[in-house]
């Protein structure tokens, strides 16, 4: 929704992350740890070094792919969390596709390719189950997606407990890791690929073109403000609620193949790393526009990163990074709506 | 109770919705409140009834001041208001809305108020069923309700706003018989309307507001005119209808038969020809909307035959009526016409035909300046369309339907708007119709029924009048056959 | 089966879904005022590890309950003073809470994990327990348990059946009309939805303090029953009895995935545990399917009395929420 641009829109904005930051030393308090050693713990964790950075960018380009895909489901008026099992399935499709490869004796290119697309395939067809759901069975798309979530963890842990296990002992750790040749190729002595970077890149570029720029893009939002209006006014909403669906679900499945082919090299049952719910709330904290998400996405993925320090370094649990960012979704929401409020001609105190 | 409002004042933003009113009501009074749209008169009722704060001013009730700052205060004080659209909860019966909000125990005393309804229901005439649920009840009835709970409730003054719209005649009949007897009682009745002959009827005096201020009173027996004139500022002539020659049809349903959700409505056949305007009058709820929209493909029928230019269609989509030249405007215009959040051109972007891929920002801009300039909207390419008042809103639908079609389908097309817009819509509806458009429209005011059809469908309750030639149809036997009265017997 | 065997089953069902009727009950009692409270799932994993570590600490089991209850009263005020206040979009504010609180949890609750505490006991009625069949059934439960059956009675009686039950029917349905009678209607939401959230957070000790007892941070198994308790709040139509048998049927078919599991060699035991899950929510679109649109215009295609029979069928088990749900009421 296109609202007044306003001097203290920044400046409430940086008041929101420091309520969030006061926030989360009260929680650090409140767990007897040190807040200011556990922040800087962080901060060395994602910025420390080089290699550190680089690690920060590997979490990086899943985020965006699969962010940029819930931008178009949120312009469309959607809460796509079934967006968790769509890259869990891309994942899935990806390691499908690279098991294929393995005795075919393709050359590694054209495998790690085929990967990828039958990873964006993959997360595509999983997402159009839930555009299904919602279009023809009338089911939420958040319970839909929700209950796909469910069977594509199942699915997942069966195939790496099961056919996909691990000749001997099959276990947590996930399926026989693949050859060094069938991964995207990384940065000398560094975890991370040029090409993960590339596909998010090129992911986003998509996102940010088809919205700003096209036909396409223009009509998603109007049946994401108005889906009545938008029928009426000759727009086949249900195609494109599916079409948005099928392209998160495609940048979704991406994701999940970047995560099998650039960072795990193998099927693992939390292969999503979590990177759909994280994705829904930089895309809230972004409000829903393309502009600021890779740097958002940036932060959050650094925020991931640096608390792996935390068990190591402070016996802390890692999830404190969760609770940073959820506090800054949430107090940006509260600033927002106190602003709103302040806002609004008539404050009535009626009850 | 005697009411008084001293210098009301009470603005919006930039506007000035009602600017130092002052009035003085005798108790046992029924008084009328007259004005367009936008005079400031439901702004007023608002203040009255405790529903919004007046900016300055007082209200005295019985010569003694009231501090009014919410609904609870006026209900306790003994002033009730009766809304346009009932406010009452459609999911629950009539009983339970007749006895919702009162004091008591921890069980709702259902035995005390089926008595207490029964028996003012009887004493005004009123047939409501305490079981049945308040959704499938007509306006009327639900009116009903509301002013038996407001009595119940101990209500001396009685704020009606524009309780006329959308009862039948006999209802309507029914009501004024009650609000005499009220006001014999003592109770003052204000019954704010738009509609000259109910006020004129029913009201001992009337207030006209215009702009916001209260620009004079009159007693009976009153000068027409001279209320129209103290309503509009000048005396208006509506315009009439095109009369052309029909040419070939447009659309014909033949034994159509829609279950909706309430009843069953048909079965009906129609049709409409080139260069024709057919109205379908009727009580809100009576079916007309939902025939409209079977015209539009919303809708499928479960029996009968539609033919659009011969062609049979029945059960097709919505898309490929479109694709035969059919176009629908909605009443909602917010709610189902426009996209509140985009701007203008992006509306009209967004029903280019031949839209390529990429947007082209500067074509897409020109495109916009024309249409506005043609339908003369008060707006910028770049204004959204929820900032746009209701009579540019309806221009801005009108221009997003697009030209060259063959049915143009119109729901309330002038409802809410001041009668300049009315007048230029119709004008621009008639070019429509010149150029071979068949026009059909659904509206609840009788005058632009009568004014702007060639020939006109009565609706009521779901039951379809065969096709009258609105040139000779009278006022009086419109209004009769809305309300129910002139209809062959039913067969069961 | 024996008999013996079976009853000992079903009782362990009704034992076990407690946790999930504390929540769904309060879930539907802060959406029947219309509030959506989606941070549940993360609530009931607060409020377990909250309630778990109290009563360590203290060794209390009341303690911990207490606990449970305010940490769900809690976050439902934040959902409330979100939605109600601030009129920020309720679907955002809980799921952001539902992710945060769960990490909080896990956060928080590191310390506690692999810990002992104190755990509900049986207290089995006299006399009743030993009646045929009702008896091993019934009244051979723990106090939160016996809580649950009579929460749905309760819950039942005080919607349908009550003065301060058909106003809180009106604020969900069409709050203006509340308003107009005099109901103050964000104060019944702010009521309801901390009322609400204080049952939901009695799910979580019901599972760390009874039935899932212990606290063992990620592995605990408790991530996704607040979800499931939102899927019944819809699939119980927003009535207490008819969302009390969609806990148990999940619970049963839970159950039923553990017998059979010997009986289906073939199917892996990830499957028939996460199955109920899914199926739940699936369920959904048998309440919901009435609601759409193909299914409107291809009922209008058939004959009278096949259209007539499906209709029937499909308005009996349509779930329509409360009108205003999700809405925020403006009393201009």
């Amino acid at each position: 929704m296109k609202r007044a641009p306003s001097l203290s829109g920044p400046a409430l904005r940086i008041g929101a992350m420091l309520l969030a930051l006061l926030f989360t030393t009260g929680i650090l308090l409140i767990a007897g740890a040190p807040p200011l050693e556990a922040y800087r713990q962080i901060v060395i964790g994602s910025l420390g070094s080089v290699k550190k950075i680089t690690d920060v960018l590997v979490a990086w380009a899943p985020l965006v792919l699969a962010t940029s895909g819930l931008l178009l489901t949120f312009a469309a008026g959607l809460w796509n969390i079934g967006i968790e099992g769509q890259i869990t399935l891309g994942a899935i499709f990806a390691t499908g596709a690279l098991r294929l490869t393995l005795e075919s004796g393709l050359p590694p290119a054209v495998a790690i390719g085929a990967a990828i697309l039958a990873g964006i395939l993959g997360g595509g067809f999983w997402a159009l189950l839930a555009g299904l759901l919602k279009a023809y069975g009338g089911v939420n798309e958040i319970f839909g997606g929700l209950g796909l979530n469910f069977v594509a963890v199942a699915l997942n842990v069966w195939l790496i407990f099961g056919p996909w296990g691990r000749p001997g002992v099959a276990s947590m750790s996930g399926t026989e890791p693949f050859p060094d040749s069938l991964s995207l190729p990384a940065l000398a002595g560094l975890r991370l690929s040029p090409w993960a970077v590339l596909l998010a890149v090129a992911g986003f570029a998509l996102v940010f073109f088809l919205l700003q720029g096209t036909y396409f893009g223009l009509r998603l939002k109007a049946v994401g403000k108005n889906p009545r209006a938008a029928l009426l006014l000759g727009i086949p909403t249900t195609r494109y609620v599916l079409l948005a669906f099928v392209l998160c679900g495609g940048l979704a499945g991406a994701a999940g193949a970047v995560q099998v082919t650039a960072v795990y090299h193998r099927l693992i049952p939390a292969i999503s790393s979590g990177y759909g719910y994280l994705g829904l709330m930089v895309a809230m904290l972004v409000n829903y526009q393309p502009t600021w998400m890779p740097v958002v996405a940036f932060f959050f993925a650094a925020l991931n990163i640096g608390s792996i320090q935390l068990p190591i370094v402070l016996k802390l649990d890692s999830s404190l990074a969760g609770v940073l960012q959820g506090a800054l979704v949430l107090f940006v929401l509260a600033v927002e709506g106190f602003r709103q409020r302040l806002r609004r001609p008539e404050a009535r105190v009626t009850e | 109770m005697r009411v008084e409002l001293r210098q009301i004042h009470k603005s919006f933003g930039a506007v000035h919705a009602n600017d130092g009113i002052s009035l003085t009501v005798p108790a046992g009074t029924i008084q009328g409140i007259l004005g367009e749209n936008g005079a400031g008169k439901t702004t007023l009722m608002k203040i009255l009834s405790g529903f919004q704060r007046a900016d300055r001013g007082e209200i005295w009730l019985d010569g003694r001041p009231a501090h009014i700052r919410s609904p609870q205060d006026t209900g306790a004080l003994g002033i009730g208001m009766l809304h346009q659209d009932p406010l009452d909860v459609p999911a629950m019966r009539v009983l339970d809305n007749f006895l919702l909000g009162r004091e008591g125990g921890w069980r709702p005393q259902r035995k005390q108020a089926r008595s207490v309804l029964q028996e003012l229901a009887e004493r005004f005439g009123f047939a409501l069923d305490p079981e049945a649920y308040v959704e499938a009840l007509t306006v009327g009835e639900r009116q009903q309700l509301e002013l038996l709970r407001l009595l119940w409730l101990g209500a001396r003054v009685l704020i009606l706003d524009e309780p006329t719209t959308g009862i039948s005649a006999l209802q309507k009949d029914a009501l004024f018989a009650s609000l005499r007897k009220l006001s014999e009682d003592g109770r003052t009745i204000i019954f704010v309307s738009h509609k000259l002959e109910d006020v004129e009827n029913l009201c001992h005096r009337v207030a006209v507001l215009r702009r916001g201020q209260l620009v004079g009173e009159a007693s009976p027996p009153y000068d027409t005119d001279r209320l129209v004139e103290m309503m509009f500022g000048r005396v208006v002539s509506l315009g009439s209808r095109l009369a052309g020659q029909a040419g070939k049809h447009v659309i014909g349903l033949e034994d159509i038969v829609i279950e909706d959700r309430r009843m069953t409505i048909g079965p009906v056949s129609l049709h409409a020809a080139q260069h024709e305007v057919i109205g379908l009058a009727g009580m809100e709820g009576s079916g007309q909307q939902s025939l409209l929209r079977s015209c539009a493909g919303l809708i499928r029928p479960v029996h009968g035959r539609l033919r659009l230019a011969g062609e049979d269609v029945l059960g097709r989509s919505y898309r490929d009526f479109r694709r035969r030249g059919v176009a629908f405007m909605p009443a909602a215009r917010l709610e189902e016409g426009l996209i509140p959040g985009l701007d203008l051109t992006e509306h009209f972007e967004l029903t280019q035909p031949q839209a390529g891929f990429l947007i082209r920002r500067q074509e897409a801009h020109h495109r916009t300046v024309t249409q506005i300039d043609a339908f003369k909207i008060r707006g910028t390419p770049a204004s959204p369309v929820e900032a746009l008042s209701g009579g540019n809103q309806q221009r801005t639908l009108l221009a997003l339907v697009g030209e060259d079609l063959s049915l143009l389908l119109l729901e309330h097309p002038t409802r809410g708007l001041d009668i300049e817009s009315v007048v230029w819509i119709w004008e621009k509806l008639k070019e429509r119709c010149r150029g071979g458009t068949a026009i059909v429209f659904v509206s609840s005011d009788l005058d632009e029924i009568l004014h702007y059809s060639d020939r006109i469908h009565v609706f009521f309750g779901g039951r379809v009048s065969p096709s009258l030639d609105a040139r000779t149809t009278t006022v009086e036997q419109l209004g009769q056959l809305i309300g129910g009265k002139g209809w062959p017997e039913t067969r069961v | 089966m024996s008999t013996e065997v079976l009853l000992l089953g079903l009782a362990g069902i009704l034992a076990a879904a407690a946790p999930i009727v504390f929540a769904t009950l309060g879930e539907t009692l802060t959406e029947r005022s219309g509030v959506i409270n989606l941070s549940v799932n993360g609530t009931i994993l607060l409020s377990a590890m909250a309630s778990f570590a109290v009563a360590v600490v203290t060794g209390s089991l009341l303690l911990g309950f207490l606990t449970g209850m305010l940490v769900g009263a809690v976050v439902a005020l934040v959902v409330a003073g979100f939605s109600i206040s601030l009129r920020q979009s309720q679907v955002a504010v809980g799921f952001v809470l539902t992710l945060m609180c769960r990490d909080l949890a896990y956060f928080l609750g590191n310390p506690f994990i692999g810990l002992s505490g104190p755990r509900l006991p049986a207290l089995a009625v006299p006399f009743l327990k030993d009646l045929p069949v009702l008896g091993p059934l019934f009244f051979r439960q723990d106090l939160l348990t016996y809580l649950s059956f009579v929460l749905i009675l309760g819950a039942w009686i005080w919607i349908f059946r009550t003065r301060p039950g058909l106003s809180l029917i009106s604020v969900g349905e069409r709050p203006a009309a509340a308003y107009v009678r005099g109901l103050r209607v964000n104060r019944m939401r702010y009521l309801y939805t901390i009322v609400g959230g204080a049952l939901v957070g009695l799910a979580g000790p019901a599972f760390s303090l009874s039935v899932k007892a212990g606290w063992k941070g990620t592995i605990s198994g408790l991530d996704g029953y607040g979800w499931i308790a939102l899927a019944i709040t819809i699939f119980g139509g927003w009535n207490p009895i008819r969302a009390a048998f969609g806990a148990y049927l999940f619970v049963f078919l839970q159950w039923l995935g553990l017998v059979l599991q010997p009986n289906l060699p073939g199917v892996p035991s990830q499957v028939l545990q996460v199955a109920p899950f899914p199926l739940m929510i699936l369920a959904l679109s048998l309440v919901n399917i009435g609601n759409t649109e193909w299914v409107e215009r291809t009922l209008a295609g058939l004959p009278d009395e096949v259209r007539r029979s499906i209709a029937r069928v499909l308005r009996a088990l349509r779930a329509s929420p409360p009108a205003s749900l999700g809405t925020p009421f403006e009393s201009e």
